[in-house]
Order: C-alpha cells, then structure tokens, then sequence
C-alpha cells in the first residue's frame, strides 16, 4: 500500500492503495469513475481508454505508480455537460448499441482528432484500430467522427 | 382501425399501482441526471398518476413508460415505448423511458432472445397505449359532458370540436387513473402511424457517451464485495481440491471457498445451459485484490470425461457425415433416382469452428441474499428463469426474489444462460453480505457455452437444361444438430433429402446470435452459388426461379414448408434493383448475392469486393430486409449493420480452438475479432413497405453475409472458401 495524489478530471484525489493497481480499476472500484470500462485486462480491446494529459491510454495497463503529475480525463470528465463535439456526433449519428465500448471509442477519436482535425478515411480507421466494438457499429463511429471533425472545423 | 379485447389480469392494475408509488422519486433522479433542456421538461411535474403497469402520466403532460424486455444492446428500449406512445398518442417529446424489472404480473415474455421482442410484444404494447387513450378520452367525455366518439387525440392532447374544449394528458390523467379498464379497446390504423415508421434516436444516447453508470459491472452498493469465481481450465475436469491458506491472508481477500452452484436436488431451468456445477469463489474488497488472489490460487482439478481437441471435433463431425442417419429429417421425391438421372452433380463440405461469445461487458451479477430476501441486478437476458431457478437453489418463494435487468454490454445469446446470477447469490449467501461476482475476460472466454462447432454437406443434381432437380444436406454438430429440414429449398426442389447428426461433446454449448443459421445459411448461399455456376445461370435468376417453383407448385405440403417465397423472392429483387446487379458498367465480377430467412425477417445482400494490394476489402453491402412493419428505421439499420459486420467478422477472423479439453485462445490478443480497418466502407439498407405485423432485426442480417462474402471473395480471388474462418482457410475443395 502507498499513499497516491492523483488529477483526475481536474480534482485533486488523495488514495491508499497498492501502488500495482491498474489505474482502470482505481477509476472504477476506488473513485467510483465507472464510465471507464474494463473488456480485456491486456490493452487489446481499447475499452478502458482514458486521457493522460492529452494521449489516449490504454488505463488497464497503466499502474497508479506510473501517473506521477500527469492529468488523467476520463468520459466523465471529456466536458461538463456531455456536449464535446464528439459526443455530439455520436448521439446525431445514433452510434451505439450496447454501449459498452463506446466511452473508449469516443476517448480514442478525442484524442486524435485533438491531434489530428482533419482526418482522412484511412487515418480514422488505423487510430481506431485497437478499440474493439463487438456490435459491429464501426461504420458509424467512423461517420461520427468525420462529423465532429468537421463541427470542430467549421 | 382494428378493435381487439384487452387482456389483462385487472388485479395486476391494482398491484401495479400499489407498486409504482416510488414512480416520481424514479422520474425526479432520471431528470438530475439527464439535465434535459427546459423546453424537453415543460416543468417538473408535481404528481404521476399510474394508468397502466407499462405507463404512468404526470399531471403536466409527461408520460414514462416502462420497457419491459430486457436491453442487450438490440434497442428495443426504444422500440418498444415507441409502440406504447403510438397508440396512446403523446408526442415523443414528452416520453421518459424507464426499464421495468422483472415483473410477470404486469409483463409477459420479458426476455431478449430469437429476434422475438418486438414480435411477440406487438400487440401488449399496442394495447397498452391503446387502453390508457380510451382512458384518457373517458375521462374527458365525462368532464366535459360529451360523447367520448367525438374527442379525437394528437401529440397529447384531448380535444372536442363541437364545444371547442380541449385538455392535455396532464389535466386528464387523475380522473382517467381511476376509469375502469375497458373490455376491448380500438387500435389505430397503421395508416395513422405517427411514432412508428420514424427514425427516433436511442433513449441512453446522452447516458451512454458521458459514462453514465448503465451496466452490470457498474454497480456499487453500500458494503459491497467483490467476488471472482475459478473454474476448471479444461472442459472434463472438475474441482478436486485447493489450497486457500496463503491467498486468504492476501490483502483485501475476506474468503475462498468451493461453491456448489448446482447441487443434485436443484431444479435446473433450460436457462442454466453449461453452468458449471462446482466452482473456487475468491471474494474481497476490490477487483484487482480479487484478480492477484486468483493469480496466486493453486487449485487441483481432476478429470470427469476424456478431454476433447479440435482434431477430435474435426474426426469425429466428418465421420458422422459420412454415415447415414436413421431417419431423414425431410424427404420429398426420390433423391437417389433423381441424381442417377443428374446431367451435372455436384458435391461440396463446409465447416465452422466453434466460437465464443465475447460479450465486451464479462459477465457479471450483483447479489445480496439474505434469510428472508433476495436482490439481484445485472445483465441477463431470461430474467424470469433465473428467478425460477434461485428459487430452488436458495429454497425462497419467487415473491421474495428481485430481479432487475441492467443494460447489458451487449448479448448475442450468451447472457441467455443465466449461471453467473445463481453463482452470483450463492456467494452472497455464504458471506452473508452483497457481492458484486466478476468475471475476467479469461473467465469469460474460457467458461464455454460456445457456438457448436459444425460441419454440413451438400449435394445437387442438375438436368440438361441446368434445372435443379436433387438436394441433398447432411449436417452435423456438437451437442447440435443443424440443420433446418424444412427451410429453403426445401419445398422447391421436386427431390429434396435433409438428414441431421448431433455429436456429443463435453465442451458446452448455447445459442449464439442467430444459432445455426450462423452457419448454414453461409454454407448453403455459398453452395447456390456454385451450383448456379455449374447450370450456367446467374445467382440471382437461379434463386429466383426456385422461389417462383416454390409460388407456383410447391413440393410437400405447403405449410410445412416455414418461409413465405414471395418474401422471400421479394428481398432478392430489391437488392438486385438497389445495387444495379447486372447493369451494364458492373460485370458482377467482384460482387457476391446471398439470401436467408430466418426469425422471421427474409434478408438479401449484395457485398462488393475491391482488391488493394492483394488484400480483398469490402466497399459496400447493399442489404433488403423484409421484417414488416419497422418500428425505428434508424435502430433497425444499426441492428442491420452490426449484423453483417459480425457475420463478416466471425466468417473471417474468429475461431476457438482446443487441446487436451483446454481453450487455446483465452483473450483477444488469440481470439481474433473485427476491427475497424477490416469492417466494410459502406453499407445500405432498404426496407420492404409492406404493413405486415413486425418481426425481429437482432439477428437475420447476420447469417447470409457469411455467404455474400464468400461468393464475392470467389470473384475477386478465384477461390471459394469451404472453411471458416475464411482467413485461416487452408481447404482446397470441400
């Protein structure tokens, strides 16, 4: 056990907790932040992504000793009131099924398009490669991204 | 406009209201916790008054209404309220959407499975809305002192021409709570449809995309533990004996013990599938405590039955389909004659490995059992056989079980198999404290109730004019036996044999989304194909000329034969008219046609194959979908879509392997499963308009890609694919 000052969605966080600890399950069993989601354990499902400072990481591989300083945003923290233009595009285009994997999809494509505005095709699809979507709602995701993209630009 | 009886139990009105009374408490939190914009609120309401067990109406004008089928993920959480607001005729606006638990007095069929929710719900719903306007407008009549024939409703609102009065639902719904249930009540004309037929957006979307605690595994409780469960490594092995001491004392671990899940005497439910009888429980206080005592756990197992490998599943399903069964399952005409007198025969063998799951959300199940009550909450898909069978594991009369559906991170059959909610109370029970039982992602892939492992044969005849005169199919699988006797073509070919095997295998099996179909309609679209090479004859025209045999004069009795061919017919046209099949600039050279009915919905698809750098990519899917009547156009293509790019997916990438009785893929870095750059660039969907009763969506798009793929990866590479998954398919000819 150690004691951790974690910054997540702009709190200071104080906790004790055994300094292996994926940061996924310090989210979900320790701050009750369970909108990151766990699906593998192995950082091949994408499921669990959260922000360290602005990079897409995979939080279930991430042990709470590694974050230092680093500012962790998680889906509930992406905007104050669900309105990034991301998660705008993905209720205009209806993405989801399940939803499940989603708040990992929309933690990956905010990241990139932070990085990347103006994606092509063949871009979104190998950023979007590690976060698997077992519905299938693939051609969606895509679409909503090139919709938050162009919001974004407009 | 269609009148029908109502038939409710008129005491589960009474206990409904009774029930409903923390209604406005509910309502109060869903609004704080959506944050809808004023003009989608009016104003907090200050009273809801119960009308019917599936909806109540605030005093200004707001309606819930309860959904009652469990959501995996299929969108019938909005589909079905929309029926409900239909025939009450409120406007869309005004609907807050609230899951119903497990409640057999008010519901019936409260389970996701066979694409059966909006078919089979049709009508209680539309009886539901239907009942509480009749209710709605008596209450007015009465008000206003005229005949109830003359109030006519729209978006809400009550009005009266003649006197010029006119009332929202709000104003009406307390006298209208206390209107006697009518005997029979008038449906709307679908002509009048307002709601249904309308692309409306899925009712958790603002949950969904801001983290919104939705899911099982989401769950947290005041005193909650978690637990993990350990179960044998291989199929034939079961629980010998452990040593706990070590890992008891492991931080954060309150306990390990065996737990009989299900014990000799207990009355198992069809529900329970493979759940495994005797399981290792780890509970702590968090999950990753849990996951490092289930590391550090030495666990003896010992061996039941021979354990089974792929090579074994392989053997053994060939060698069924080389004997012949007892009894055919179908058999019209004379087949050995007619292939005697075959111009051209033809034989092919497909097979399909067997697949998990791989629901992204493991399973999971929360549980606090104590002496007199049981609470349970989590995703499953048949609540009211799990509640059957916890009242014979816990010994508990069913009234003090409790069971809510969680939305669940999604389904596809396996949460049909509800062992983890009985493993997750009998945890529960043992400490004597609320749990919340975890799977790991191993657990969950390595746990069984696979999709079988299948292999089929087909055989045709041709005469000289390249008429299909002969059909012979052999299927077999494990614990399964495949094939549909009396599906297509069958009723279309004058000589028609369809045989079955089932091989007994001790690794478990359950319903995968569209079970069997998943298989054979690949298989068999992929053989159309190639005897329609074979007779020289375009596959759509080769198909379509079956179906008008089976219009015109069909083979057998007619209603043993269980599709309609004019739908059937229909949907092929429609896809051929929608993709320009055949149309001059497109030489059909790269393109594959598949067609399937199944749960009652006739799908066709057109899939376009574009080679880039020797790798076959599929730029579009145009898909024709007859289901009747379409509640949400806009969920319907969604159910559309992720059906054909699961069905693209497992054909092509997915497979579970065994040896020595053990798993060999544990985790999606083996378990192969789509990813975005493999998914296809376009898909497009038309619906027949047709005004027949709905059927499902969940499944029926999925089972015929497996065969357009096929088909299209023949014209784009010159080989045909006997062997699933596609990508690993070293078959030269079946």
């Amino acid at each position: 056990m150690a004691n951790f000052t974690l910054k997540v969605n702009g709190k200071t966080q104080q906790l004790e907790v055994d300094p292996t600890t994926p940061v996924l399950w310090v989210l979900r069993d320790h701050l009750k932040l369970v909108g990151t989601k766990y699906g593998c354990g192995i950082a091949q499902c994408g499921a669990c992504t959260v922000h360290l400072n602005d990079n897409a990481v995979r939080s279930c591989q991430l042990p709470i000793s590694a974050v230092g300083e680093q500012e962790i945003t998680t889906i509930e923290g992406l905007s104050e009131n669900g309105d990034h233009p991301v998660q705008k595009a993905w209720i205009e285009e209806d993405v989801y099924q399940c939803g499940y994997c989603q708040a990992g999809q929309i933690m990956n494509a905010s990241a990139f398009l932070k990085k990347n505005p103006n994606p092509t095709d063949a871009e979104i699809e190998t950023a979007m490669n590690g976060n698997i979507c077992r519905c299938g709602t693939y051609t969606r995701i895509k679409k909503a991204i090139k919709k938050a993209a162009s919001t974004e630009n407009a | 406009m269609t009148l029908i009886k109502t038939t409710y139990n008129r005491r589960s009105f009474l206990k409904s209201s009774a029930l409903a009374g923390g209604g406005m408490m509910l309502s109060f939190s869903w609004l704080a916790s959506c944050k809808p914009s004023p003009e989608q609120i009016k104003s907090l309401p200050k009273e809801w008054f119960d009308i019917n067990g599936f909806l109540k109406i605030a005093d200004n004008g707001l309606v819930t209404i309860m959904s009652p089928n469990p959501e995996i993920g299929q969108n019938i959480k909005t589909a079905m309220p929309m029926i409900v607001a239909e025939e009450l005729d409120t406007a869309w606006e005004d609907v807050i959407v609230e899951q119903a638990p497990l409640n057999t007095d008010i519901f019936t069929r409260q389970l996701a499975g066979g694409s059966q929710s909006i078919r089979q719900g049709w009508e209680s719903l539309r009886m539901a809305g239907a009942t509480a306007r009749h209710m709605l407008i008596a209450a007015a009549a009465e008000a206003w002192q005229v005949p109830a024939e003359e109030i006519t409703t729209d978006a809400g609102v009550l009005s009266h021409k003649a006197s010029d009065k006119s009332a929202g639902y709000g104003e009406m719904a307390s006298a209208a709570a206390n209107i006697p249930i009518p005997e029979e009540v008038a449906l709307k004309d679908i002509n009048d449809f307002k709601i249904i037929g309308t692309d409306r957006k899925n009712v958790d979307g603002p949950k969904i995309v801001s983290g919104k605690p939705l899911f099982g595994l989401d769950i947290h409780e005041e005193g909650m533990l978690i637990a993990m469960i350990v179960h044998p490594p291989a199929f034939g092995m079961t629980y010998k004996s452990m040593d706990a001491e070590t890992v008891k004392s492991m931080p954060g671990i309150k306990d390990v013990f065996p737990i009989e899940v299900y014990p000799e005497e207990v009355e198992k439910q069809w529900s329970d599938g493979g759940g495994i009888p005797q399981l290792v429980a780890i509970v702590g206080e968090t999950t990753w405590q849990c996951m490092q005592a289930k590391k550090a756990l030495a666990v003896e197992w010992e061996e039941t039955s021979k354990p089974e490998s792929s090579a074994y599943h392989e053997e053994a399903l060939t060698k069924l389909l080389n004997t012949t069964p007892q009894a055919p399952a179908r058999e019209d005409g004379d087949v050995k004659k007619a292939f005697k007198n075959a111009a051209k025969v033809i034989e092919r063998t497909y097979s399909a490995p067997f697949l998990a799951h791989n629901t992204m959300e493991p399973m999971n199940f929360f549980a606090n059992v104590t002496s007199d009550k049981a609470e349970l909450k989590g995703p499953i898909q048949t609540p009211e056989f799990l509640e059957k069978t916890l009242a014979s594991r816990l010994d508990m009369p069913l009234e003090k079980i409790d069971i809510m559906m969680t939305r669940m991170g999604g389904g596809f059959g396996r949460r049909l198999y509800g062992h983890f909610g009985v493993e997750a109370a009998v945890i529960s029970q043992k400490m004597q404290a609320p749990i919340k039982l975890v799977y790991t992602r191993e657990d969950d892939m390595t746990q069984g109730t696979y999709r079988p492992a299948y292999k089929v044969r087909y055989k045709a005849g041709l005469d000289e004019n390249g008429k299909l005169i002969a059909w012979h199919v052999r299927g077999a699988g494990a614990n399964d036996d495949l094939v549909f006797e009396n599906r297509f073509p069958a009723g279309a070919v004058d000589n028609y044999l369809a045989e079955k095997h089932r091989l007994d295998s001790n690794v478990t099996t359950g319903a995968w989304r569209a079970p069997r179909s998943n298989f054979i309609a690949g298989a068999e679209q992929s053989f159309l194909d190639e005897v329609a090479e074979l007779a020289e004859k375009d596959p759509i025209e080769f198909r379509l000329e079956l179906f008008e045999r089976a219009i015109a004069n069909p083979v057998g009795d007619p209603e043993k034969n269980d599709y309609d061919p004019e739908r059937y017919a229909g949907v092929l046209k429609l896809v051929k008219e929608k993709s320009g099949w055949n149309s001059g600039s497109n030489d059909n050279s790269m393109r594959g046609v598949s067609a399937y009915f199944c749960h009652n919905s006739y799908v066709a698809q057109v899939l376009d194959i574009e080679m880039e750098a020797n790798t076959p990519t599929v730029k579009k899917v145009w898909c024709a979908v007859d289901c009747g009547i379409v509640i949400n156009p806009l969920s319907g293509r969604n159910q559309i879509e992720g059906g054909i790019i699961d069905g693209i997916g497992h054909a092509t990438y997915s497979q579970m392997t065994f040896k020595d009785g053990k798993p060999e893929q544990e985790n999606f870095d083996k378990y192969q499963l789509i990813r975005q750059q493999q998914a296809p660039k376009e898909i497009e969907t038309f619906y027949v308009d047709n005004g027949i009763n709905p059927t499902g969506l969940g499944e029926p798009s999925l089972p015929p890609i497996m065969g357009a793929l096929a088909n299209a990866l023949y014209k784009a590479t010159g080989r045909r694919h006997y062997s699933q998954p596609y990508a690993t398919d070293k078959q030269v000819v079946g």
